[in-house]
């Protein structure tokens, strides 16, 4: 359509060519003359970008006007009168195209581009084939010469000798992007695509792969293009890392139809919008590496060499291990954890498999270490464990609360989409203990930064509500006719207490007090107020207060129920949501549906034939603690690695260690699988078949790009496994088992295969109150009815900084590396990050004797680790900061178990450290690498 | 009544005076006056636009100021020795005291037959002291436009005539009014400085020497148009301008003409001034905003009409210097003594700039209708050579060359639309019979290829192929095929008028194109 759509909802009439044509106001001629079916030629305008006008094709003549103005620039108005053809308009098309040749010569055939050149196309379409404005004398000038080919990106190269300076790629680095990485320097003639460095790689940009996709020549091209040729073949599925599960098209080679050869995020992508990031475009090649395991394995001990077997083999040996163990120790003595990187349908199936053939409710899933206070929190305050909104939401909030999330590296395109609301002039508050890039970066500044001391949540969330309680900034309609009023009136009481106040809270959380006064009258006063938060405000020991601090705030000015505001968890896995949702919790079945509640549990028993326990079951930090009391023996673990992610390392591997049996189902032989028994190879999301939640509730289908490598969907060989205990399933399809959950869980029952096929991605709930899906939740009331103000009184964490334990550590994420790595590794991604470092700040720093790059002995009372340091005045002093991407650092050696009151969730995010120079690896790292060597 | 004390001199602080070594006079005439124990009072102010007289030396006498043209510290230190601080003089024959005196300035013909409205205090006060400015008629149309009504303000603008002299000639009034008529909040005025046309000086010689005048016509502006913000972007290679302006604008802000409630008003109005970084294109209207938003030099496409969504994306008045200085004498007795001067629908007067191969260069301050040669026979007075003239090129680089029949056309912004020629900013350069209008046109696309901002094709690449083209083949077809494709092609006038100095030079001057004659 050439430029993006007109958001007006008034019409004109105007007509193009002697045909009448109504549009909305504010299009371009150009959309108007395309929605007709009139082609326009155009090279620099693309609908994803705002209309630039540069390339010249586009003209038109318009009655009464002189001149031949752009059609994309112009937009239409009434009764205008346009002629998109003329003798004049062919002459000066022709004209611009002979230009465009005699700068970039028409050499198609040697071309990486080849049939996927708009230039080309464009000759094509005006009958150029040379150009009359260059001959022997005035050759094609030579001023690209200095500019060699710029390789040192992984994924893509750039040409300039390819490029028409059309400047499309540096618009989609600053409208899709939003990180400013391009430019165009010189001036005329001279002009051209620069990234202000050395080369791409040197260079501010992140790799989104936004410039490659809007390039309209070979430019700006893949390296998997050029070596596999143009894609022929396309099948549209959802990436597998972060929450934001975009809508991608995975588009694949005519000869070889499993072979991938670039993936394209989806303009009809309702959670993306035609944006990716360098994770979800590029890093997929891990799915064919090296290391992947594609047959199964066991063996008798964990020192012992894998043996490879059959299927059979493997089942049989899981299931005898597992009945004996059943047999001996009780029914009680074997779980399962589900992965937040499956699908629904798969996770479906290991829950019903705990539960119907292990007679237990052992399941858990990683979200018990990311996002179960957030399920815990918006449930008791709203009534739904889920986020209050849909991502294109944020296009409307006048004021962004964001706490304890870092969305330009760990939620990349819905950082893209904020900084556009930022950027058009929405404020920003942010909430973390770190100078996240959102404080200030191209174009973009937060009114305020509070940067508190880590564990210090609860009493700044307090502080704001004081503020707003005090200074009476409620919105008390809201509050009387939306909430529970004596709930409020206690809240009301225990909030306006002294020791909330801002004074109050300085002295806890270090963050100036007139500061917390202005960001709370801000987020107050403001016509639609959104909060968005991460794992830095659930990973605490009161994280679930926090989340219900957070619901609180959103009630009390009434900025819930509406696009614009709401409260709004950034969730870490591409279906943390839907693991949630499928009932992976000891205590509640999918639909987080009580598992004590006898009806809830008879619907069940009734559908699978079963009698189900009624007592909940182990949590994770259970479990552990359980394996190592020798009364847990047996762990069916899929997809996720414990032994890297969860804290106190130590801990986790005494207790599997301590197990008979542990299962493995993973792509890699992962940090945990060195404890394993038994090893299922898994399947990446190019195998797999069905759908993926992300955080907005979106339900998005995942569709094979190629069969199981390993000969097996992964719900198969669950299903095999329960058979072999002796509770046969007989899923014949994915889909079957969506159907299976839309029959069980209210909240799905409108969801199926064919649904989301024919009609797109759906937000749950999805039934016959809302067939279309769910957007915005509690628009007229809460789902539990009233919203419930709950007291969220301020407790320090236990885990107290002391003289031998000075500083706090705090952990995080980065854009190029997704959770323990165990994909993002194993692509060209490690080439931004080989290693994990620990930021310190100077004033840490100095007085230790550590300098920058030096190796640092990072000790708490749980363990210590050895990483390289690296001076940063992105953490305030006393605070020190690292990643936990890579195995070998051993991060999570150094976390406490200390974890949230309601969930167990860990509170990854404060551990009391101290730092000294080092010249050697830990203890742990040392085993650690004694071990590796041995295996190999 | 002199409003100076009599023995005051002047010197021009004038970028032009300075170049042409006002300084050192104005140096040499501190220490002799030292030396000779004489009390004299020096004024540095602007130009009087008399390029050709500078460094213009000026006594107040008690009979008027007397001039002395084209001075330096030797010729100062004869004027001395006339004794002419000690004594009164006989005025009757001013050569006798100097041959440099060109006796009283206000009878010198060149500046007597001018019509000075804009231009009516430059060179006469003291640029920095608002004083001054106040006692020849400075703010008095600022204080009398506070106590009217913004719309009879745009109605009297509007029945004044006046039409942008950045170089579209676009009626200030409908402007004006199409500002007023946004509902916006927040709006600006911007001042467009970047005066980067050859042979234009037009806008320095008025900052440097009447600045308030620019402060004043802002303000009127904001007050107009209901905007609060003004900002003066200033090219980079004004370095004297932007002193004075500075000046100028702090001591308007200690003097609340600038800042809250100026002047005792309940307006608000202030002018933040911005230094370019070197780019012709910044000249033009759209670039200079991108600049302004601290973005890469570039034109953007209109609509939106910067009236409507202009600097930051806010409704923003945007004028060239001229036409904002042009604006208290537009609005004397509501517009109707302006419109009465000039012809048709080109009115008021135009300060064209004399430059090039002739013999009296300098500012002319004219109403509209004399026709080209009045105003170069009458002021020019022929070449400085002395040989013949051949070519005149009106408004700028982007103007077209004309030979000597076309010079009797009447100053008219229609009339030169219809030989396709342009009066633009007012630029004339002149052009001895020495000129090679091949090489001419040459330059014309050279000047393109080193200003283009890059980002329309036909004007990115177009420039460049035709200067090849002329460079090699030379040939005819292939440049006016290019000069048709950037005419109808190109986003703005850069690209859009490159063409008019290659054609019209094509045009009137075939000869120098014949392959015989071409010059490498």
């Amino acid at each position: 359509m050439g430029t993006p759509p007109s958001t007006s909802s008034e019409h004109v009439s105007l007509s193009i060519d002697g045909k009448t044509i109504t549009t909305k106001k504010g299009s371009s001629i150009m959309r108007a003359a395309m929605s007709a079916g009139i082609s326009i030629p155009k090279l620099c305008a693309t609908d994803s970008l705002d209309a630039f006008g540069s390339c010249r094709l586009c003209l038109v003549e318009i009655n009464g006007q002189k001149g031949t103005p752009a059609s994309c620039t112009t937009p239409v108005t009434a009764n205008m009168v346009v002629s998109t053809q003329s003798d004049h308009l062919t002459k000066i098309r022709k004209g611009v195209m002979e230009l465009y040749i005699s700068e970039h010569p028409l050499e198609c055939v040697s071309c990486p581009a080849k049939s996927d050149c708009e230039l080309e196309d464009m000759a094509d379409l005006l009958g150029v084939k040379e150009s009359r404005f260059i001959n022997e004398e005035t050759q094609r000038p030579d001023h690209y010469a200095d500019q060699k080919k710029d390789e040192s990106n992984p994924y893509f190269t750039f040409n300039a000798d390819m490029c028409i300076v059309c400047s499309r790629c540096v618009r989609a680095c600053d409208e899709i992007q939003g990180t400013f990485a391009l430019t165009i320097s010189n001036r005329g003639i001279e002009s051209g695509v620069s990234n202000a460095s050395i080369n791409f790689f040197e260079s501010d940009c992140v790799s989104c792969g936004a410039c490659v996709q809007a390039c309209p020549t070979a430019a700006l091209v893949e390296k998997s293009v050029i070596k596999l040729g143009i894609p022929q073949k396309t099948v549209q599925t959802t990436c597998a890392y972060c929450g934001v599960g975009c809508t991608l098209d995975a588009q694949l080679s005519d000869s070889n139809e499993t072979q991938i050869i670039r993936m394209l995020p989806a303009k009809s992508g309702a959670a993306n919008h035609g944006h990716a990031c360098v994770k979800g475009r590029f890093a997929w090649g891990y799915a064919h590496h090296k290391d992947r395991i594609l047959k199964p394995m066991i063996r008798k001990h964990i020192d012992d060499a894998w043996d490879t077997v059959g299927w059979d083999e493997a089942i049989d040996y899981a299931a005898q291990q597992f009945s004996s163990i059943q047999i001996n120790q009780g029914h009680q003595a074997v779980g399962a954890i589900t992965s937040s990187r499956c699908t629904n349908e798969e996770i479906w199936v290991m829950q019903k498999f705990v539960r119907a053939a292990l007679h237990n409710n052992n399941v858990d899933t990683c979200a018990r270490v990311c996002h179960s206070p957030t399920g815990y929190g918006l449930k008791q305050t709203f009534g739904t464990s889920a986020g209050t909104q849909n991502f294109d939401s944020v296009s409307h909030a006048d004021v962004i609360l964001l706490i304890g999330a870092n969305p330009t590296d760990a939620h990349p395109v819905f950082a893209s989409q904020m900084k556009r609301r930022l950027r058009a002039g929405a404020q920003l508050i942010v909430i973390d203990p770190r100078k996240i890039d959102l404080v200030r970066t191209p174009h973009i500044s937060a009114t305020y930064h509070l940067g508190l001391k880590p564990g210090t949540n609860v009493a700044i969330m307090n502080a704001l509500a004081h503020v707003i309680v005090n200074e009476n900034l409620l919105d008390t309609s809201f509050i009387q006719k939306r909430c529970d009023s004596q709930a409020f009136m206690k809240w009301q009481e225990f909030i306006a207490n002294p020791n909330h106040s801002p004074e109050f809270a300085e002295n806890i959380t270090s963050v100036n007090a007139e500061n917390i006064r202005g960001a709370a009258r801000l987020y107050a006063a403001a016509e639609n107020s959104a909060i968005y938060y991460g794992l830095g405000v659930t990973e605490h020991s009161q994280g679930s207060t926090m989340v219900m601090a957070l619901a609180n705030l959103a009630m009390a000015t009434g900025n819930i129920g509406r696009a614009g505001v709401g409260v709004n968890p950034l969730r870490g896995q591409n279906n943390v949501q839907g693991s949630c949702d499928m009932g992976s919790f000891p205590h509640e079945l999918p639909g987080y549906r009580d598992v004590t509640d006898d009806a809830i549990r008879a619907s069940f028993e009734h559908d699978w034939l079963i009698k189900m326990e009624k007592q909940p079951g182990y949590r994770i930090p259970n479990m552990m603690d359980a394996a190592c009391a020798g009364q847990f023996s047996g762990l069916y673990i899929q997809g996720e690695d414990i032994a890297q992610s969860d804290p106190n390392t130590q801990h986790i591997e005494a207790a599997l260690s301590a197990m008979q049996c542990v299962i493995v189902q993973d792509l890699f032989l992962n940090e945990t699988a060195r404890f394993a028994h038994v090893f299922l190879p898994g399947t990446s999301f190019l195998e797999k078949d069905g759908t993926f939640t992300n955080a907005e509730r979106r339900l998005g289908r995942v569709r094979p790009i190629m069969p199981p490598q390993t000969g097996k969907q992964e719900w198969q060989v669950t299903q095999a496994f329960a058979t072999a205990l002796g509770y046969p399933m007989h899923y014949e399809s994915s889909a079957q088992i969506m159907e299976e959950i839309a029959r069980l869980t209210p909240t799905f029952s409108r969801v199926s295969h064919s649904n989301l096929d024919n009609h797109g991605s759906v937000q749950w709930p999805c039934n016959n109150n809302s067939p279309q899906g769910t957007q915005i939740m509690h628009e007229q009331t809460f789902t539990r009815g009233l919203g419930q103000f709950v007291i969220t009184e301020y407790q320090p964490t236990q885990e107290k900084t002391t003289r031998k334990f000075p500083l706090i550590l705090t952990t995080g994420r980065i854009l190029s590396q997704y959770n323990v790595g165990a994909q993002t590794r194993r692509t060209e991604n490690i080439q931004w990050m080989a290693e994990d470092v620990l930021e310190i700040h100077e004033s840490d720093a100095l007085p230790r004797g550590i300098r920058d790059g030096d190796w640092v002995e990072v000790s708490s009372r749980k363990g210590s680790t050895s990483l390289h340091a690296k001076l940063s005045d992105r953490v305030n002093p006393g605070v020190i900061y690292t990643t936990f991407h890579h195995p070998e650092s051993g991060t999570n050696v150094i976390t406490t178990e200390l974890s949230d009151w309601a969930t167990s969730c860990p509170e990854y995010k404060v551990t009391a450290v101290e730092v000294v120079p080092a010249n050697h690896l830990s203890p742990w790292q040392l085993k650690r690498q004694l071990k590796s060597r041995t295996l190999d | 009544m002199n409003l100076y004390e009599t023995y005051t001199v002047f010197i021009p602080g004038d970028s032009a005076a300075v170049a042409l070594g006002a300084n050192l006079v104005a140096e040499a005439l501190l220490q002799e006056a030292n030396k000779r124990c004489i009390d004299i009072r020096l004024i540095r102010n602007g130009s009087r636009g008399m390029i050709w007289a500078e460094p213009l030396l000026e006594i107040q006498t008690s009979a008027g100021r007397l001039a002395f043209a084209c001075t330096n510290p030797e010729i100062l230190v004869e004027l001395l020795d006339t004794g002419i601080f000690e004594r009164e003089l006989d005025m009757s024959v001013a050569e006798r005291i100097h041959p440099s005196c060109l006796g009283f300035t206000e009878d010198i013909p060149w500046l007597k037959n001018q019509n000075r409205q804009t231009f009516s205090r430059c060179g006469i006060i003291n640029p920095l002291c608002l004083d001054d400015y106040q006692t020849l008629g400075g703010l008095s149309s600022l204080k009398n436009a506070l106590e009217q009504q913004p719309n009879d303000i745009i109605d009297a603008i509007a029945a004044s005539g006046l039409r942008g002299r950045g170089g579209a000639a676009f009626p200030a009034g409908i402007k004006w009014k199409t500002v007023a008529e946004c509902s916006s909040p927040c709006k600006y005025i911007v001042c467009n400085a970047d005066e980067g046309d050859s042979g234009t000086y037009a806008d320095r010689l008025i900052m440097e020497g009447d600045p308030f005048l620019l402060i004043e016509s802002m303000a009127i502006a904001g007050y107009a148009t209901g905007a609060n913000k003004g900002y003066i972007y200033l090219r980079s290679e004004y370095p004297l301008a932007r002193q004075i302006l500075d000046q100028a604008i702090r001591i308007a802000q200690q003097k609340n003409l600038l800042g809250d409630s100026i002047l005792g008003s309940e307006f608000n109005f202030d002018i933040q001034l911005f230094v370019g970084a070197g780019a012709y294109i910044c000249g033009e209207e759209t670039s200079l905003l991108q600049s302004l938003e601290g973005k890469r030099g570039e034109v953007r496409s209109k609509p939106p009409l910067p009236a409507q969504e202009g600097l930051f994306g806010q409704p923003t008045l945007i004028h060239n210097v001229i036409s904002l200085c042009s604006v208290p004498a537009a609005l004397v007795s509501s517009g109707q003594h302006y419109a009465a001067l000039g012809i048709n629908r080109s009115l008021g007067t135009l300060p064209f700039q004399l430059s090039g191969n002739i013999k009296y260069a300098g500012l002319v301050e004219l109403a509209f209708g004399h026709s080209l040669r009045y105003l170069l026979d009458q002021f020019g007075q022929g070449t400085l050579s002395g040989k013949p003239l051949r070519a005149v090129q009106i408004g700028g680089p982007l103007g077209a060359y004309l030979p000597d029949r076309m010079l009797d056309t009447n100053l008219d912004y229609e009339e030169f639309i219809a030989i396709g020629a342009g009066i633009g900013h007012g630029g004339i350069v002149v052009f001895d019979d020495t000129v090679n209008l091949q090489v001419q046109a040459r330059y014309a696309f050279q000047f393109c290829v080193e200003e283009s901002c890059g980002k329309c094709t036909p004007c990115r690449i177009g420039a460049k192929r035709g200067l090849d083209n002329l460079s090699t083949s030379n040939d005819l077809v292939l440049v006016e095929a290019l000069c048709e494709v950037m005419e109808s092609g190109s986003l703005c006038a850069m690209g859009g008028m490159t063409p008019i100095p290659v054609r019209s030079a094509i045009h009137y001057f075939p000869e120098d194109f014949t392959p015989t004659e071409l010059v490498s």
